[in-house]
């Protein structure tokens, strides 16, 4: 089990409160109209599965319901860092 | 559809989205209102029920609930909740305030409940709207959900079944408020004293958090109020 600190709400709480909600940090293309089929289907399907660090979002489902980041270690699934939407992660891998 | 969500059509718009929609939902003389658990027949377990237990549980039925949304960086939505409630939305994470019979909980950074006797909540509602400025939203969702109360020496022992969320004292101090998991559902937990705590409850789910609490609270002894 996780034991998550979520940043609007200022304390940890159980796994059991919040949902996995996938890779953080997808960009909208800036123009859907004008994209290839490819850069679209990469945009929509295409996740990163890395081994180590993962930046994720997760969302407080029964408690405030906000969503935000975490940095996880999908080796020893330690939460290296949680900040909110918009923040920039302190903790990334080495060459991203 | 990219044309249907251009920002320029929302704006040419904005004075049409202060006018919404908004009505009195309190049921008048000739509507029955029924509470979610009106199918348990508190008032009737009450009289005929156990006198002695571990737990006392209470319905408060039929209050008005209102949903306030506003950003806090909005300084006349603040202000107008202010002057409308007479106190301060509580901006610190997980407080509550409470001031005669209205009281208000932090849910979210951006939202609370406040909740208010039932014959007032259209006229607060009102005046909030009054009073407030900028970009908001307050919904009545008194019909969507219910208050129980519980009280006694052994409500802890009933929380600590029901919720992983930690209800010691050095972790759970009067007023606090916390929405959590409960009995596999949701409830917005408030302790309102040493020994009393106050749950917000789903409509949809009142059936089942008082089948559950029945049957958690058997142990020590469920009194029922009315």
């Amino acid at each position: 089990m996780f034991y998550i600190y979520c940043p609007h709400c200022g304390e940890h709480r159980e796994e059991e409160e919040f949902h996995a909600k996938g890779q953080a940090h997808i960009a909208r293309p800036a123009d859907p109209d004008s994209c290839s089929d490819k850069e679209w289907g990469e945009y929509l399907f295409f996740r990163k599965n890395p081994r180590g660090l993962h930046h994720e979002m997760w969302v407080h489902a029964t408690g405030c319901r906000k969503f935000f980041n975490v940095t996880r270690d999908t080796v020893t699934y330690e939460i290296k860092e949680v900040y909110k939407i918009g923040e920039r992660p302190s903790v990334v891998a080495a060459g991203n | 559809m990219s044309e249907m969500i251009a920002p320029e059509k929302v704006a040419a718009n904005a004075d049409a989205i202060q006018e919404v929609a908004r009505m009195d939902q309190l049921a008048g003389p000739a509507q029955r209102a029924e509470s979610p658990l009106h199918h348990a027949d508190l008032d009737t377990i009450a009289k005929k029920g156990p006198k002695n237990g571990g737990v006392t549980l209470q319905e408060h039925k039929l209050l008005g609930h209102l949903v306030i949304r506003g950003s806090q960086d909005n300084q006349a939505f603040l202000a107008g909740a202010r002057e409308a409630l007479g106190f301060d939305l509580p901006t610190e994470p997980l407080s509550s305030v409470e001031q005669g019979d209205r009281s208000v909980r932090w849910i979210a950074p951006d939202e609370w409940l406040l909740i208010v006797p039932g014959e007032d909540a259209f006229q607060v509602e009102e005046q909030l709207r009054a009073a407030m400025g900028g970009h908001f939203a307050i919904v009545n969702v008194s019909g969507g959900q219910t208050v129980l109360e519980l009280s006694g020496p052994d409500v802890r022992m009933v929380l600590k079944k029901s919720t992983p969320y930690d209800v010691h004292d050095r972790n759970f101090p009067v007023g606090k408020v916390v929405t959590s998991v409960f009995a596999k559902t949701q409830a917005v937990i408030r302790r309102t004293g040493e020994d009393r705590w106050e749950l917000v409850i789903r409509r949809s789910f009142a059936d089942y958090v008082w089948l559950w609490l029945q049957d958690a609270s058997a142990e020590f002894g469920l009194v029922v109020k009315a």
